[in-house]
């Protein structure tokens, strides 16, 4: 199969590989996929508690080129949205923006889901770190 | 020696035409293009001796007693098709029972699915880790009502070769016809349908360096003389088994390539061996966690196949694909988006199947070539386990068992 310029691209210099450490305050972490099924993804937010701009982003990817490819993109994009901007992110922005093939459009699925974890666990952490600092006070 | 770029190593899936063979094919296009079913004219004798030629240099190389024995067939597919297909129908007074494995290539399991529509039962025997039939799963397999055992010779996948020999003695002691798909195998490694008690061979011209659209089924005519009823209904061409004109330069060109593999295949197979050790060594000494799929010893000369753990394998193609040929398990180069089938079935991890690459040498291959191979896999591998949560997840001391996967 031809892959799009853009997934070329993200698959040979891809943009915010690695990892941060999950504790770190503000730090949003999803792991989704399973490894059977072929793809894995971790995508990792790091939020400004001020502000809730997410200030960096990073990924790590096991799948094909367009999973690679996604995951890539979704890092890219997060980078100075707030939280409820990142939110709206969807899977369908992904394939127009790689132009995935019919048969790659559950890499952008999972990419969307990466990112919704990533959310969720900054948000969940979030709640309880400001409840922790409530009690403190 | 200059690389001359894309590589090609995934001869497998199909092999270059050796110059010597179209050479032998050409004037068959032009200036001799008679019909080998004309038998008034020089025309048609000119044609009619061509095929035969071929016939007998096919029939040396897989050792049969008479050329007529060989069915020429528009490839690997259809000869299995009509071994399948043709048995079972000729036979279905004597018993519906086929015994095969899961292993098989497509078509012949795809064959057998539909055979099972039309009510014959099939049993397909498992393989052992190392890609290994066990022959006495088919002895427990077969019943009053068997009539066929189709096993393959050599595994397109992994290249294990199976002990054909002792699974045509259990047949023809059972009086069982038996099948052997040596698609892989012919013109490869040496094949005797007389010393290894085969029934039925299906090959094909484009694995052993021929051109593709012609093939074979070997039909043993005497201890025990077997029938087919044939699939495709016409001139009574091929003794009435397969009708149609016969493609005369692509059977010449099967002829040749046979003789050719006959007269080369010792010392192109310790060639291609010691290439493709020097390839297997050089990859699994520099990577850790990358495991041989298939037998360590008994596989095709030049075959290798390995599972590189925590990276997908259609990311690996796509880091070589630029300049080298090569095919994985993986699900996302697979048309059914499934992972490989053949992996699977040895046991591994569905993410093993995944990781898996098939590097597959030929007539061609260079050291040069190997070396590069070599070399680009390990860093494009290096790469992609670097971004690889698995690795990552791995080297932390994860056990990646405990994870609770969130599957789509």
């Amino acid at each position: 199969m031809a892959y799009s310029d853009k997934v070329v691209d993200h698959y040979s210099n891809p943009r915010n590989v690695g990892s941060f450490t999950k504790d770190t305050p503000g730090v949003g972490t999803g792991l989704v996929g399973a490894p059977e099924c072929g793809d894995v993804m971790k995508l990792q937010i790091r939020v400004n508690l001020e502000t809730g701009v997410i200030e960096d982003a990073k990924f790590k990817t096991f799948g094909c080129g367009s999973a690679i490819a996604s995951s890539s993109l979704a890092t890219e994009w997060l980078k100075g949205k707030t939280v409820d901007e990142a939110a709206k992110i969807k899977n369908t922005d992904i394939v127009n923006e790689l132009k995935l093939p019919p048969v790659k459009i559950h890499c952008s699925v999972l990419a969307e889901d990466a990112i919704k974890a990533a959310l969720a666990d900054y948000k969940d952490k979030h709640a309880a770190q400001a409840e922790a600092g409530a009690t403190a006070k | 020696m200059a690389l001359k770029f894309p590589i090609f190593m995934d001869s497998q899936s199909t092999t270059p035409c050796d110059p010597r063979v179209v050479e032998a094919m050409l004037p068959y296009f032009t200036e001799k293009f008679g019909h080998p079913a004309s038998r008034n004219h020089p025309f048609g004798w000119e044609a009619e001796a061509a095929v035969d030629r071929a016939r007998e240099q096919l029939a040396a190389l897989v050792g049969a007693r008479d050329p007529k024995e060989l069915v020429f067939t528009s490839g690997g597919t259809e000869s299995i098709n009509l071994a399948l297909k043709g048995v079972t129908e000729m036979y279905r007074e004597k018993g519906n029972h086929v015994v095969t494995t899961v292993i098989e290539q497509r078509a012949g399991l795809d064959v057998c699915k539909r055979l099972e529509r039309q009510g014959v039962d099939v049993t397909y025997v498992p393989v052992q880790p190392d890609g290994m039939v066990d022959v006495e799963e088919v002895r427990k397999a077969i019943t009053d009502r068997t009539i066929l055992i189709s096993v393959m010779f050599a595994n397109n996948e992994v290249g294990t070769i199976q002990d054909v020999a002792a699974i045509g003695k259990l047949a023809k002691d059972k009086g069982i016809i038996f099948h052997t798909d040596a698609t892989q195998a012919v013109g490869k490694v040496p094949v005797n349908v007389e010393a290894m008690g085969i029934d039925l061979l299906s090959c094909t011209a484009h694995l052993m360096y021929g051109p593709k659209g012609v093939g074979a089924l070997y039909v043993r005519r005497k201890g025990p003389r077997v029938r087919i009823a044939p699939m495709i209904d016409g001139g009574g061409h091929e003794r009435g088994m397969r009708s149609g004109t016969l493609p005369v330069p692509l059977i010449v060109g099967f002829g040749k390539a046979a003789e050719l593999a006959r007269q080369e295949m010792d010392t192109e197979s310790a060639r291609l061996r010691a290439l493709r050790d020097r390839l297997q060594d050089k990859i699994l000494s520099s990577l850790d966690e990358a495991f041989l799929n298939g037998h360590p010893e008994r596989r095709l000369p030049h075959n290798l196949n390995v599972s590189f753990a925590y990276v997908e394998g259609e990311s690996v193609l796509m880091g070589l694909n630029k300049d080298s040929a090569l095919s994985s398990g993986s699900a996302c180069t697979s048309a059914t988006l499934e992972p490989s089938y053949v992996i699977s079935a040895l046991g591994a991890s569905a993410e093993l199947a995944h990781s898996s690459i098939r590097f597959s040498l030929h007539r061609f291959s260079t050291e040069e070539e190997v070396d590069f191979v070599a070399n680009k896999m390990i860093e494009v591998v290096k790469r992609l386990r670097d971004m690889s949560p698995l690795y990552e997840l791995a080297k932390e001391g994860v056990d990646l068992k405990s994870i609770q996967w969130k599957a789509d």
